[in-house]
């Protein structure tokens, strides 16, 4: 009786993270010129550029941030999406059908995400 | 507006009759305009004078029973508190609330509402069901405790806020926000210890979750009554309460009764009780 309670906070901290880490990703990516992330992006030039892009990659929290961004991004959709599908008044068996396709679906694309994420760290090392 | 100059006013009423009807019809109906004719006046009228099979719920006339909602000119409203000068149309157009089935004509058929209603205990839960039965006093409150859910106290269950609810419309599960609001005003009362027994149905497919936040069901409210916002107030309880921070009520005591004082002499005796 109590999951919908469960997932909805889960909802919301997953929106907290992904609201925290675009937020990053904004800041690394569009305010560089203001705020000089010497650090992050050594070759100078734009943060996209594939030097900077590469020397990025070398660090651990990326690949940690990219994984945590994935997986928050996954089930605050997902779950976001699985309310809007329940509320076409489906049958229980095509809830749990629903539910079913989404878990197998969120869960093959962040093996998926994260893969690339370690692959492309070990690339760049 | 409505022009009052005019002598007379149509209104369309959307008649069913389970009985003898397969589909609801639309039948239209001519009065004489009064001044400070209410929507309810008119079909008093029409029922006196046209059509004595029209059939609707009302009580009181003066918007506390809560008992003639309806849709009025695609709004919904309560007839009694609705003066047809205030409607922007020539045609006063009443239909049933909607998301209820019918009974019959504008009459609809509450009882999910109340069902769902019963469902989440709107009423004080305490242990000391003793002192409740048999009270030796009042319960202490502030009034800052009672501005919590002094407004969400205000409805009178007409049932406007669910037939405006667009997840209510769709999702039969849903518990819409007539009872969710009753159940936020107790569950914020200081006197009441029953959030966790609540907690068991809001918890689930039946609380406040699939609620989009439209907030029609405050802007319909006759009474001023803000569903929309006692339902994300209970969410948020709901998501502290379950990540451990929300601060647990204490039901409040009873107040210990004021000491014997000294009786003024210029102050009389009471007149011998009555009754």
């Amino acid at each position: 009786m109590m999951r919908d309670q469960k997932l909805w906070s889960w909802h919301v901290a997953a929106g907290i993270v992904i609201l925290l880490l675009l937020g990053l990703h904004m800041t690394i990516m569009h305010l560089d010129a203001t705020l000089k992330f010497t650090s992050l992006n050594p070759a100078g030039g734009e943060p996209i550029d594939w030097a900077n892009v590469a020397a990025r990659g070398k660090m651990l929290f990326f690949p940690i941030t990219y994984v945590l961004l994935l997986s928050a991004a996954l089930f605050h959709g997902l779950y976001g999406l699985r309310n809007i599908l329940f509320e076409l008044d489906p049958g229980a068996g095509l809830k749990s059908a629903i539910s079913v396709i989404l878990i197998v679906s969120g869960l093959g694309l962040l093996v998926l995400g994260t893969w690339s994420a370690v692959a492309s760290f070990d690339l760049a090392r | 507006m409505s022009d009052a100059t005019a002598k007379e006013i149509l209104y369309r009423i959307r008649r069913f009759e389970p009985t003898r009807d397969r589909a609801p019809r639309w039948q239209a109906f001519t009065i004489p305009r009064v001044p400070g004719m209410t929507v309810l006046d008119g079909l008093w009228t029409i029922k006196q004078t046209q059509d004595a099979s029209l059939a609707w719920r009302s009580s009181c006339r003066m918007g506390i029973c809560g008992s003639c909602g309806m849709l009025i000119n695609g709004r919904a409203r309560l007839a009694c508190n609705t003066q047809v000068s205030e409607i922007d149309a020539a045609v006063i157009v009443v239909a049933p609330l909607p998301n209820f089935d019918i009974i019959r004509d504008l009459v609809p058929d509450l009882s999910p509402m109340f069902d769902a209603h019963a469902a989440l205990m709107p009423y004080l839960i305490r242990d000391d069901a003793r002192e409740q039965e048999r009270p030796t006093g009042e319960f202490s409150q502030s009034p800052q405790e009672l501005e919590r859910y002094l407004q969400f106290s205000y409805c009178i269950k007409c049932g406007c806020c669910m037939a405006a609810c667009p997840t209510y419309a769709t999702d039969p599960v849903y518990s819409g926000p007539m009872p969710l609001a009753q159940a936020q005003r107790y569950n914020a009362d200081g006197r009441d210890g029953g959030f966790l027994r609540r907690r068991a149905v809001l918890g689930g497919e039946r609380g406040p979750w699939r609620c989009h936040f439209a907030g029609e069901c405050s802007r319909v409210c006759p009474k001023g009554v803000d569903p929309a916002k006692a339902i994300q107030l209970m969410k948020r309880d709901l998501v502290w309460d379950y990540i451990r921070l929300r601060k647990e009520q204490c039901p409040a005591a009873v107040m210990s009764k004021p000491k014997a004082g000294t009786r003024r002499p210029d102050i009389p005796e009471p007149p011998p009780r009555t009754v």
